[in-house]
């Protein structure tokens, strides 16, 4: 399945800039950055279930938010992208 | 079920690929190309000058994701491959099996079956679709020739006359394999099958699939615990993925072939894109290789029917599954192996 997550982390202590890198990193883990909060996660339930475990203990519901789409696995026609930054199709060909 | 996954193709000279947390970064000149999660991965092809982390190496073995390393021109050099893990039990099964010629006979001829079978599937779709295009007198003959093949295989022969019987088949299905190719046939032509070095453009081609082919069946295997290395109709050799070899059989004229066919049928790859280096070899460049990678990955994607299990799944998957029954049939759930007719 396909999930957009995106975060907004305060900012304003070191302990928040800490937790902004680490819920970047758990995200690096599972998908694909698209925008500087955005990240596109192809992934299965289990793993999802991991995932989102990893987000949700990592920031501080206080000043912390973090959003999930859920946009199933026919995903592709829901998705549309204008501008800069384009995405790689995680399941198209992958050729660097 | 094993979920079919993509495979990282790098082919750009210099890249550098590591580890990043559970994610695979490729990168050239210090800058992140492509980064990656490693789970969405089955994977990854290197062509000629790319370098890899020993840590991702090791990441990759973990999580079963098998790294290849091939020439610029897609000559196979090494496998990365960590542990060995698996059953045992199944893997000791096969070394028996193997050492039994009657049993190694067994699984031989339902190789060769199916790879007789393919060939004349795909003579007979051509003469099928095309009867004004093609010489169908002597593609018609190949055929019935096949046929004839088929009926010796089917009776109990051992190992050595198998293994006649296949090099007289292949020879019959690439005598014919000229008249298969409908456009073009100034630049695209087929003499024979050379390899090492190929010496024509159709035989490129098929030397490129072969070895993209081998380099998936080769991990599906690995991921159902079986020896890639220990086969039934191809022998002991080192360095040699016998089984591998074996299970390749029956996809050589379904998968490969046809793709190589419809590329240059459908004017996909143009004669430009091939050159001849001094030796004779005919070499593809850059542009008609992502081409072609691009269309290998495209087929694979495609969902056909599986005749023994009567399920839809991508092409992809198909050496996966057919890794999974050769594995039953040695483990003894399954009382012969159900090789893959194309239907």
């Amino acid at each position: 399945m396909f999930v957009l997550v995106s975060y907004d982390v305060s900012t304003t202590d070191k302990a928040g800039r800490r937790r902004l890198r680490r819920v970047a990193k758990v995200c690096k883990n599972y998908g694909q950055r698209v925008q500087f909060s955005v990240f596109e996660c192809l992934v299965d339930p289990a793993q999802w279930t991991v995932m989102r475990q990893q987000l949700v203990d990592e920031i501080d519901p206080e000043t912390d938010s973090l959003r999930f789409y859920y946009l199933g696995s026919n995903w592709k026609r829901r998705v549309e992208h204008v501008g800069a930054k384009p995405g790689v199709d995680q399941e198209g060909l992958l050729l660097v | 079920m094993k979920k079919h996954l993509n495979t990282l193709f790098v082919t750009t000279q210099g890249a550098w690929l590591a580890k990043e947390g559970e994610t695979v970064a490729v990168k050239v000149g210090g800058k992140v190309r492509l980064q990656l999660p490693i789970h969405t991965l089955d994977g990854i092809v290197c062509f000629g000058q790319v370098s890899c982390s020993p840590f991702l190496m090791g990441f990759c073995a973990e999580r079963d994701v098998c790294i290849s390393f091939l020439t610029e021109n897609g000559r196979f050099l090494a496998r990365v491959q960590g542990p060995v893990s698996g059953n045992v039990l199944l893997r000791r099964e096969q070394y028996r099996w193997a050492d039994d010629p009657e049993r190694s006979a067994a699984i031989a001829r339902a190789v060769i079956i199916g790879k007789l079978v393919n060939s004349r599937k795909v003579l007979h779709r051509v003469v099928r679709d095309h009867p004004d295009k093609v010489d169908t007198v002597s593609v018609k003959q190949a055929m019935d020739r096949l046929k004839a093949i088929l009926m010796h295989v089917r009776v109990g022969t051992s190992l050595d006359r198998l293994r006649g019987y296949e090099g007289e088949g292949a020879m019959i299905y690439f005598r014919v394999f000229d008249h298969l190719i409908l456009n073009r046939k100034k630049e695209f032509f087929f003499e024979g099958r050379s390899r090492r070095p190929p010496l024509d453009r159709v035989n490129c081609l098929l030397s490129f699939f072969y070895t993209l082919l081998m380099h998936d069946v080769r991990s599906a295997l690995e991921c159902t615990g079986l020896d890639p290395a220990v086969g039934f109709l191809h022998r002991d050799r080192p360095g040699r993925p016998g089984l591998a070899l074996d299970l390749m059989e029956e996809f050589r004229p379904y998968f490969a072939d046809r793709l190589a066919l419809s590329l240059v049928n459908l004017g996909q790859v143009k004669s430009k894109g091939f050159r001849k280096a001094e030796t004779g070899a005919v070499l593809m460049d850059d542009d008609t290789r992502k081409a072609v990678l691009v269309a290998y990955q495209k087929r694979k994607q495609d969902v056909v029917t599986h005749p023994f299990l009567q399920k839809k799944m991508p092409i992809g998957l198909l050496f996966h599954t057919q890794a999974l029954l050769l594995a039953r049939h040695v483990r003894g759930d399954l009382d012969g192996y159900p090789v893959f007719c194309w239907q």
